[in-house]
């Protein structure tokens, strides 16, 4: 849809070529142009196209300056994954001498100095899949954390999905006062660190029983008010005349909920949905203060303490951890930039 | 002259009786509109109730507690001692440092990126998702990668010793906010990025053309038309950088650990700490607080929003 764009803009630069062509025709006079005719006709051509030329210079220099900033940003940006990815092969003996120094003091207190510096290394000496063996068959723990990440992860995106679009059709729907300060109110809420709401919600959690159960994380999760922000702001991009007639056709709140704002919104729901499940993917507070059972916690919270210990085999666990996100975000992401790029009833 | 006269005479007639009809009809559509889409909200509205405002409720009133269990009613007091607290002092003057350094730049940077990848540039879609690439990295594995980077034997600090400069203790110095900046932008401009795009690419066509036609050059399009289109977006970017800036706090915490060095000490920092003392109404005195701020800036951008997004949102 942008290519065509860009191609209708450059037909009407061209055009506007034109029309610098015969500005300039007229502004000469006639005079000028009978007493000059054919001398200046070819002088014009010649200046057009040397006029041409030099646009074209600066058009394509312009793109390549852009174009070698953006690969700059791309680079740094890129780097971290690599890295991981990549590392991810290495045996653990590998990494433990290419990164040594920075973990040496954190590796059971003892010295394991094998060079002064970090060695930031992409390509492994050896590819093994060391790594990938022990995290996948010699020690099962891994793939149950992984597994707990699923069993968390998977109802807190579908059903906050299903309670926000609700709620944002409500809010878009009608903005009267009191709706106006419980939005905001959410957008606060929002934005407060989890410690704050850690103690109250450990309260409601113990006062609900539901401590040390899946459902601590879970509902508090569901009613996470962040989508209802995001998916507000989209459906009031709807327009009125659309919803008004769908009335007058005899749709009802429900049927104009169900038939008209979830798919118009399918784009930005499903932009919420990558933005909520990477949130909670890497969730590490909740699990670690609401589910006392440690077999209970999710992969991200074992991640975060592998840190320090095992090192070796933290970028292949990091790697697995990232292939849900990966696939989530291969599949969804011309949602979400669709989903955001959709403008009123007509796309584009 | 008269027929006028007594056209309009019989318009207000007739809009007499409509008037005498229709307010209540009205009146009865729009509350069935009320309740009807206020049973959309009521579920969200429930769960957020029990698990975030009565909570938050709670916390209000443990911050004018003593402690939570012989619950003495002290006023104020929390609050003053919190306040003329020197750690919590320093806590809020780092977070407010972060947040309007990272915010603005967060903005500005995504906005460039943005009109970067809006030139024809080739490789677009590549590019879009390399950017968007850091948001898939579990927080552990940045958090790992970043100490290598940035510890005082990591590799910038090789990198930069390669050019003959001192290195630099990154996380043990000043220049630990200059660490957790670069880790905020390089996760968050991807998303920020795309926001912008789209509203770049929601700016009419033919208003650009007749700039184009009227010999605007590109600076002009730029502050005269695309900031016009683009304020909204600002605003929701700017809210959504303040979201993340506020959400940055696992990786700072992950990569410092509880007493991190005084310049990247952050309310968070603070918070985790008294929650571990169980001192819970300097915790919900400071929340209390910051909560206050919070809605102070909000209020603002959303006053703002009303101002400019009205007339030319989409």
């Amino acid at each position: 849809m942008i290519k065509e764009d860009n191609q209708y803009a450059v037909r009407v630069d061209d055009k506007t070529g034109d029309i610098d062509e015969l500005v300039r025709l007229h502004e000469m006079g006639k005079k000028q142009q009978k007493a000059r005719k054919n001398i200046s006709m070819e002088l014009l051509r010649k200046m057009d196209k040397r006029a041409a030329k030099t646009r074209r210079i600066l058009y394509l220099t312009k793109i390549s300056i852009a174009t070698i900033v953006a690969a700059i940003f791309a680079i740094q940006f890129l780097l971290p994954i690599v890295l991981t990815i990549s590392n991810s092969f290495m045996t653990s003996a590998e990494i433990a001498s290419n990164y040594g120094t920075v973990f040496a003091i954190n590796s059971n207190g003892g010295k394991v100095y094998i060079s002064e510096k970090v060695n930031l290394k992409f390509i492994p000496d050896m590819v093994s899949f060391s790594q990938y063996a022990t995290v996948l068959f010699k020690s099962p723990e891994y793939l149950l954390k992984f597994w707990n990440s699923v069993v968390l992860v998977g109802p807190i995106v579908l059903f906050q999905l299903i309670v926000a679009t609700l709620a944002s059709y409500g809010f878009a729907r009608y903005t009267g006062k009191v709706r106006a300060v419980i939005f905001f109110s959410y957008v606060i809420l929002m934005l407060m660190p989890y410690q704050v709401t850690l103690v109250p919600n450990y309260l409601v959690s113990d006062w609900l029983k539901i401590l040390d159960t899946y459902w601590a994380i879970w509902l508090p999760g569901i009613f996470s008010p962040f989508a209802v922000f995001l998916l507000t702001k989209f459906m009031k991009r709807i327009p009125t005349s659309m919803i008004e007639a769908a009335q007058i056709d005899g749709a009802g709140e429900w049927q104009i909920y169900r038939r008209i704002c979830l798919p118009l919104c399918k784009g930005a729901i499903c932009s919420a949905a990558i933005l909520v499940f990477i949130d909670y993917w890497n969730m590490v507070e909740q699990p670690l203060i609401l589910l006392a059972d440690g077999e209970k916690h999710p992969l991200s919270v074992f991640l975060s303490k592998i840190n320090s210990g095992e090192v070796g085999l933290a970028f292949a666990v990091a790697t697995i951890y990232m292939v849900p996100t990966l696939l989530v975000f291969l599949y969804g992401e011309e949602y979400l930039v669709d989903g955001i790029t959709y403008q009123g009833g007509v796309k584009g | 002259m008269n027929k006028k006269l007594s056209l309009t005479k019989a318009k207000s007639n007739s809009e007499e009786t409509v008037k005498k009809v229709k307010p209540k009809r009205n009146a009865k559509r729009f509350w069935k509109l009320k309740i009807s889409s206020g049973l959309f909200i009521a579920p969200s509205f429930l769960g957020v109730m029990t698990f975030f405002i009565v909570p938050f409720g709670v916390i209000i009133r443990y911050s004018m507690l003593d402690n939570p269990i012989s619950a003495k009613y002290v006023g104020l007091e929390n609050f003053k001692s919190v306040a003329s607290n020197e750690a919590f002092m320093t806590a809020v003057k780092n977070t407010a440092m972060f947040s309007a350094i990272a915010v603005p730049l967060a903005v500005v940077l995504s906005l460039i990126l943005a009109i970067v990848l809006d030139l024809k540039i080739p490789f677009r879609s590549q590019f879009r998702t390399f950017f968007l690439s850091p948001m898939m990295v579990p927080v552990a594995s940045i958090v790992l990668i970043w100490q290598v980077l940035f510890h005082n034997n990591g590799a910038v600090n090789d990198f930069i010793m390669k050019f003959g400069l001192e290195r630099i203790d990154w996380m043990k110095s000043k220049y630990s906010i200059v660490v957790i900046v670069i880790l905020f932008l390089w996760k968050n401009l991807g998303y920020n990025m795309i926001l912008f795009m789209a509203a770049l690419a929601s700016i009419p066509k033919d208003i650009l053309e007749v700039a184009r036609l009227e010999s605007a050059n590109a600076f002009q399009t730029f502050f005269y038309i695309k900031t016009r289109y683009l304020s909204s977006t600002v605003l929701f970017v700017t809210i959504m950088s303040l979201i993340s800036s506020f959400k940055i706090f696992r990786e700072i915490y992950l990569l410092t650990t509880d007493y991190p060095y005084p310049t990247m000490y952050m309310l968070q920092h603070y918070m985790n700490n008294k929650f571990k003392k169980l001192d819970y109404q300097a915790l919900s005195a400071g929340a209390i607080m910051m909560s206050l701020v919070m809605i102070l800036i909000i209020g603002l951008l959303f006053i703002i929003e009303e101002r400019f997004g009205k007339d030319v949102e989409g």
